[in-house]
């Protein structure tokens, strides 16, 4: 490229010539120079928008592109990068303590129908009748030829019934997989388990969701996936609740009783080895709720934890322990028991007449219920309140079902002198059996407050303190010699010193105005070993009755107490507990030498 | 100078494509291969659920008890009852093994049993 320079000698000499000026010359060529730099600055800007414009095209165009295809494409988990363990997503087991099966899981399948698939929609409405007899082959027929486009036909099907499906050949047919909560044990525990059924449902998978105990409670921890499969278990032992539901059954059916209830717990941990409630149900197939009638009629109700009874005399040993807590009687204070106690328009009477004076521990043995409205005349009644409140009887239990909060306990509505005297004998104030359970483990445990738990507890929590060491022991003792020597003498199990307290409570008419004559609650209360109470056991049987040495008898001593007994034989060796042998002393010469 | 280090530079990014390719091959194997065992994980998983669930519900309570009843003549088992406990010193040590005898000596009842008994 030829430059020109910015005074080109021929221009200047010839402007000088003619007398023009040749700084215009300069500034023409300076001009136009500039002009020509302007230019191409310009050529190459609009360049290099052009490249970047173009860049900027191929982008948008790319993360475009990629929107589109994410939007319109499945979703799918990323495999390279795995936290955990993706395959167990299923609903977590339930295992008891020793970790035996509760409640799993099991692959099935579910059967649909795509009725615009279908070749031969009689042919399939007629196998499906015949695999499925509660199937209508005509409304079958009417749901594959109608409008639909899907439909619904098995929730569940086994895979034989599977194969019978296959082998009809319908492409309209379809089967998606479906989890199904087994209970294996069919009706063993079924109040705690509850059931479980299917919550929203997809042709892929369904949601299983807890409807009641414990699948209910814990459904957010059986659901969620960061557990990778872990089970939860629960403080009972198969073993224990199946022998206790046996004896139970058995004992309802001799007692001819309408239902009937058993909680064994353990005294330090208040973990609830068994509970048993009859009559139950199968969870597999979960009776439906009912929509007349009296709720506790239904085999769904749980009688241990749902049901408040007036538990009658096994509330006698709370005023006795509380008085003798708060230092106003001892084991062998004298109580006046002179009958009939008149208060008001109430007159409260004895079962036979005990005579003037019982010392306190044969007013637990004898079960006078004057002799104990007279102690709860001296404790008072916002101070027995206090004490029962300690002992849990103001709240629903803290069992961990979703039925719990509905076990909740009928006090009176003005705690007065007359209430303080007939709670002290169970009347006045409905509580469940798991309530009197928790009282009674606190009662033997020493002293201590104890939480009914169904959850296996790994490091027991000593609870706040009610009653001090010796007043625990004192009461054992004394409801030891209810056993030994009192109205529960049919509950002595060789080996197993039981304590217990027997109660029979006349069952109040639904419609208010008294109570029953020949309808009872009959309650033994009952601890095991007395010389160190490791385990708590209720059994309650509703309007036991039984005819034995020329009466009927409706009185726990006859009713509940042996059905204890034959439990506690049947289970304490099966918790490991060895009978306590007195070994006798041996009779002869004893041998000394130097 | 130059002209070499663009040749260096187009090899080394030659070099790194190869690399690159190989890499992202050698990864989609792998993540094929985790997913198969994953799916033979699951598929095991599966097998396994299923079988503690038939072993739960062989192992029921209540079969076991109608079995023990139905087999009571063979194995006589009974419900474990308190008195099922015992003490250590009731159980007899086991009894020493009998030598054996390595040096039989001949007895007259032998000849005499042959003797009479020619079969």
């Amino acid at each position: 490229m030829t430059r020109t320079p910015l005074r080109p000698l021929a221009r200047i000499l010839k402007a000088r010539e003619t007398g023009e000026n040749p700084d215009v010359i300069e500034a023409e060529i300076r001009a136009k120079r500039h002009e020509e730099m302007h230019d191409k600055s310009r050529q190459r800007a609009e360049g290099r928008l052009l490249v970047l414009g173009l860049a900027f095209f191929c982008a948008f165009t790319t993360i475009g592109a990629r929107m589109g295809t994410l939007a319109s494409s499945v979703p799918e988990e990323p495999r390279a990068t795995t936290v955990g363990n993706p395959i167990i997503g299923q609903r977590s087991d339930i295992v008891d303590r020793n970790g035996r099966i509760l409640a799993t899981n099991l692959a099935t399948h579910s059967l649909y129908a795509h009725p615009r698939d279908m070749v031969d929609p009689a042919n399939a409405a007629k196998g499906l009748a015949a695999i499925f007899p509660e199937l209508d082959e005509a409304e079958l027929l009417a749901d594959f030829i109608g409008e639909r486009k899907f439909l619904w036909i098995r929730r569940q099907i086994s895979p034989e019934q599977m194969q019978a499906v296959h082998d009809i050949g319908s492409p309209g047919l379809l089967f998606g997989p479906r989890e199904m909560r087994l209970y294996p044990n069919g009706s063993v525990a079924a109040h705690i388990l509850g059931g479980a059924s299917y919550g929203r449902e997809g042709v892929a998978s369904a949601e299983v969701i807890g409807v009641a105990g414990v699948e209910r409670q814990f459904d957010g921890f059986l659901r969620d996936p960061a557990n990778e499969g872990a089970p939860l278990e629960l403080s009972l032992d198969l073993t224990v609740q199946a022998a206790s539901e046996q004896v139970l059954a058995g004992g309802m059916s001799i007692m001819s009783a309408k239902g009937a209830a058993s909680v064994l717990m353990d005294v330090h941990t208040g973990e609830i080895i068994s509970m048993v409630s009859l009559p139950d149900f199968d969870p597999n197939n979960r009776p439906r709720v009912l929509t007349s009638g009296d709720q506790s009629d239904s085999p769904l109700f749980n009688r241990a934890v749902q049901g408040v009874y007036e538990l009658g005399s096994t509330f006698k040993i709370f005023a006795v322990a509380q008085a003798m807590e708060l230092g106003l009687i001892n084991a062998n204070t004298m109580i006046d028991t002179q009958g009939p106690l008149t208060w008001g328009r109430f007159r409260i009477r004895d079962f036979h007449d005990y005579g003037p004076e019982l010392t306190s521990t044969d007013v637990i043995v004898e079960s006078s219920n004057v002799g104990t409205a007279r102690i709860a005349m001296q404790i008072g009644a916002d101070r027995q309140r206090d004490f029962l409140g300690s002992l849990g009887f103001l709240e629903a239990t803290s069992v961990e079902m979703g039925e719990a909060a509905s076990g909740k306990p009928l006090l009176p509505a003005n705690w007065s002198e007359i209430s303080a005297m007939t709670i002290s004998y169970g009347h006045g104030l409905s509580s469940s059996p798991v309530h009197l359970a928790t009282a009674y483990a606190s009662i033997a445990n020493g002293g201590h407050r104890v939480e009914p738990t169904l959850l296996r507890v790994e490091t027991p929590e000593v609870g706040p303190r009610i009653l001090s060491d010796a007043v625990s022991q004192s009461a054992i003792h004394m409801l030891r010699q209810v056993v030994v020597r009192g109205t529960a003498s049919l509950g002595e199990v060789a080996g197993y010193e039981v304590a217990g307290k027997t109660g029979t409570a006349d069952k109040p008419r639904e419609n208010g105005g008294g109570y029953y004559d020949d309808k009872v609650i009959a309650t033994f209360a009952s601890v095991f070993p007395a010389s160190d109470p490791k385990y708590v056991l209720i059994v309650t049987l509703d309007e036991p009755s039984v005819y034995t040495l020329g009466e009927t008898r409706r009185t726990a001593g006859w009713t509940a107490v042996p059905v204890a007994a034959e439990m506690i034989r049947r289970v304490a060796p099966l918790l490991g507990l060895r009978p306590h042998v007195d070994t006798p002393q041996s009779i002869g010469v004893t041998l000394t030498s130097n | 100078m130059r002209g070499i280090l663009f040749v260096v530079a187009a090899l080394a990014v030659m070099g790194l494509a190869f690399w690159a390719y190989q890499e992202n091959y050698k990864t989609q194997a792998t993540i094929r291969e985790v997913r198969e065992l994953h799916a033979q994980i699951g598929a095991s998983h599966e097998r396994l659920s299923m079988l503690r669930a038939e072993w739960a519900y062989l192992n029921r309570p209540d079969r076991l008890a109608d079995l023990a009843e139905l087999n009571f003549d063979r194995l006589g088992l009974l419900p474990i009852m308190p008195d099922a406990f015992g003490r250590v010193d009731q159980i007899i040590y086991p009894l020493p093994p009998i030598l054996p005898i390595t040096n039989p000596i001949e007895l007259s009842s032998d000849a005499f049993q042959s003797v009479e008994n020619p079969l």
